[in-house]
């Protein structure tokens, strides 16, 4: 297109011939710009950081404790201690429909032994699917406890990854063997390190699993502890959780409604409350830089406002000898989007900037690592860009209306 | 000059029926301006043709301009029928209107109108632009043209620094770049001094001699004497 580039000259040259007030209209736009991209940049890392500092409890999981009835039922006295065994936990594996992986959990304190080094551990009895609920990964070169150490009864071992350095140092513990209460036990792998907010019987870190099989055998123990469960989907938990209760009260003979007999924490409440609290904190954040730009759209508005009413008379002339209404209006936007895109580069270069600090100083554990994402800067430049056109559109279309001979008298 | 051949293929170029560049007939313009009815222009007929110069007086007032702009499709007339080389130019639309004045209409104004940021270069250049003329075209009929109007040496000035003659020159130069049918002059002397005045009535006489169609509105009685024929305009009537 051979007009172009004339057309950009002429561009630069009415924008550098208002040099204050495209400069401010620049710094409004600019401003406006690095505010969005960046609250919504760090409304993003603030989001994936409270995420990873949840998830180290579990992912969407519930958790329950048997514990005393509260209500009478069925001429059954109130205060009433509800036992539950594995083969409750296998009955909610059979019935529910909506559960998608349970796992019961027998919990202790046990003496554990390396050579001649003793102390004191908490350790559970778990099945295979609570590793993956309560987001206990293995590192390298180990793994969780599988199907057939279940099954078979296996004296194996899985190792917080803190209580794994106290036992050896800095030596490799998988593939050694310890000894809980006397009977050998091999270390099968070694939690690998995550940030856990929340627990309910000390981090997991500092804890020791093996197979529930296992344990019963080791312990004796007869009832469980706790057992944990995920929904088939986050929005379903709380119809698993009411299936739940009318399964076990069911079988037990208590009121399915009793909040005592059966103790729930929901950590997918948690979750949502969460989720919510994101989408307000963004939509804030969201709401404050868009009225920004705004701003700096009226500023651009004004400044193509000045530019028509000034270039007028040069308008009409170049409409007497031939411009188009188009060409016109084409000449306005043009400047309109040069300004427009100045402006939202240097802000969205400003967000990288601060984007890329933030790690490098140390903050995210604080606020997260605020992330530019694609879906970030594709709202920051829609935004903006709308905001731009639309500033840029009605100026635009004044002139392209003018009546040139109106306006060659101007 | 092939530049006519390349926008004019399409047959307009060839005169109306009557060989007439332009023809009005009962043209009538009234301006309304909310209050009062101004009418400008009460029943104009006019035919100019192919080669012609025609100069058209009158008194201040008279609507030589307002009939001027007409002509030259700046604005539209009220009522009556106005061709140019035989095609009807009521009811088209604001583009055709702009594409009708890039071709076939060069202005001259009083005040020169040129684009004060720009380079007398790039003044001649702007139709061409907007005609959609290449960049190696553009370049060598500007260079052309100003060798035709004798400013050569001031391609690359602004119109701050020039005189007011070689304003004009340019402006003429400028209404010469797509090879109109017929330039249109507003009182092209009329903020001139007397010598610079000569020279564009020379030069003007020389595009007429070389075969350009001219319509010059003008009060000096020495370029109404060297029309071949003159119009006099009175209250909105030919005389
Ligand atoms: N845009 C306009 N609005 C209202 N009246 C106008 C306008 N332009 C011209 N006129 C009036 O029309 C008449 C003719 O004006 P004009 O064509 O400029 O005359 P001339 O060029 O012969 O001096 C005048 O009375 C003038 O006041
Ligand atoms: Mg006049």
């Amino acid at each position: 297109m051979p007009i172009l580039p004339s057309f950009l000259r002429q561009a630069f040259r009415d924008l550098s011939s208002q040099k204050l007030r495209t400069t401010l209209t620049l710094f409004g736009l600019v401003w406006g710009t690095a505010a969005v991209s960046l609250l919504l940049a760090f409304g993003n890392g603030l989001h994936t950081q409270l995420v990873k500092n949840t998830a180290g409890l579990g992912n969407g999981i519930v958790i329950t404790w048997p514990s005393l009835t509260s209500i009478p039922f069925e001429g059954l006295g109130k205060g009433r201690r509800i036992l539950l065994t594995e083969r409750d936990v296998d009955l909610l594996k059979k019935r529910s429909t909506l559960i998608d992986a349970i796992s019961a959990e027998f919990s202790e304190t046990l003496r554990l032994q390396n050579g001649s080094q003793v102390r004191a551990a908490g350790v559970s009895g778990v099945d295979v699917p609570f590793g993956e609920m309560r987001n206990l990964i293995a590192r390298e070169g180990g793994r969780f406890l599988n199907p057939l150490d279940v099954m078979n009864r296996r004296r194996v071992l899985f190792l917080g990854n803190e209580l794994a350095e106290n036992v050896f140092g800095e030596e490799e513990p998988v593939g050694r063997t310890v000894k809980l209460n006397g009977s050998p036990f091999l270390v099968v792998g070694v939690m690998k390190k995550k940030i856990q907010e929340s627990n309910y019987s000390g981090p997991d870190r500092r804890r020791a699993y093996i197979p529930e099989t296992t344990f019963r055998a080791l312990t004796g123990q007869e009832y469980v502890d706790q057992f944990i469960y995920t929904a088939r989907s986050v929005d379903q938990t709380e119809a698993a959780t009411a299936e739940v209760a009318s399964i076990l009260a069911a079988k037990h003979r208590f009121d399915p409604g009793d909040e005592e007999a059966l103790q729930v924490w929901d950590t997918t409440g948690m979750m949502q409350f969460m989720n919510n609290f994101m989408l307000i904190f963004n939509l804030f954040l969201g709401t404050v830089g868009s009225l920004t730009l705004v701003v700096g759209g009226i500023g651009v508005s004004n400044i193509m406002n000045v530019v028509v009413e000034e270039r007028t008379r040069e308008i009409g002339i170049k409409m007497a000898i031939g411009a188009r209404g188009r060409s016109v209006l084409g000449g306005i936007m043009l400047e309109t989007l040069i300004i427009t895109a100045a402006g939202g580069l240097l802000g969205i270069g400003i967000t990288a900037g601060i984007c890329a600090l933030v790690p490098a100083a140390g903050l995210t554990d604080f606020v997260g690592d605020p992330k530019l994402t694609s879906g970030v800067a594709a709202v920051t430049i829609g935004l903006l860009g709308a905001i731009g056109m639309l500033a840029g559109w009605f100026p635009a279309r004044a002139a392209a209306r003018l009546d040139p001979v109106v306006a060659m008298k101007s | 000059m092939n530049l006519k051949r390349m926008f004019k293929q399409n047959g307009n170029g060839t005169a109306g029926a009557n060989g007439a560049v332009i023809h009005m007939n009962d043209i009538t313009k009234i301006y309304d301006t909310g209050k009062i009815k101004v009418e400008a222009l009460r029943g104009i007929d006019l035919a100019v043709k192919q080669g012609e110069f025609v100069a058209i007086v009158g008194p201040s007032g008279s609507g030589k301009s307002t009939l001027m702009n007409l002509i030259g499709c700046l604005d539209t007339p009220t009522g009556g029928d106005y061709r140019l080389r035989g095609e009807q130019v009521s009811g088209l639309g604001r583009d055709q209107l702009a594409d009708i004045r890039n071709r076939r209409i060069g202005f001259v104004f009083q005040n020169f109108n040129l684009l004060p940021q720009i380079s007398a270069f790039e003044n001649v250049e702007m139709p061409l632009l907007f005609g959609g003329v290449s960049r190696k075209r553009r370049r060598a009929r500007v260079t052309e043209l100003m060798e035709k109007v004798n400013l050569a040496d001031r391609m690359h000035h602004k119109p701050t620094e020039l005189s007011g003659g070689q304003m004009q020159r340019v402006a003429i130069a400028r209404a010469l770049a797509m090879d109109p049918d017929i330039i249109l002059a507003d009182e092209p002397t009329g903020n001139l001094d007397t010598s610079s005045g000569t020279d564009i009535l020379s030069l003007f006489e020389d595009l007429w001699r070389q075969g350009t169609t001219m319509l010059i509105i003008t009060h000096d009685p020495a370029m109404a004497k060297r029309a071949q024929r003159t119009v006099e305009i009175r209250d909105g009537l030919v005389n």
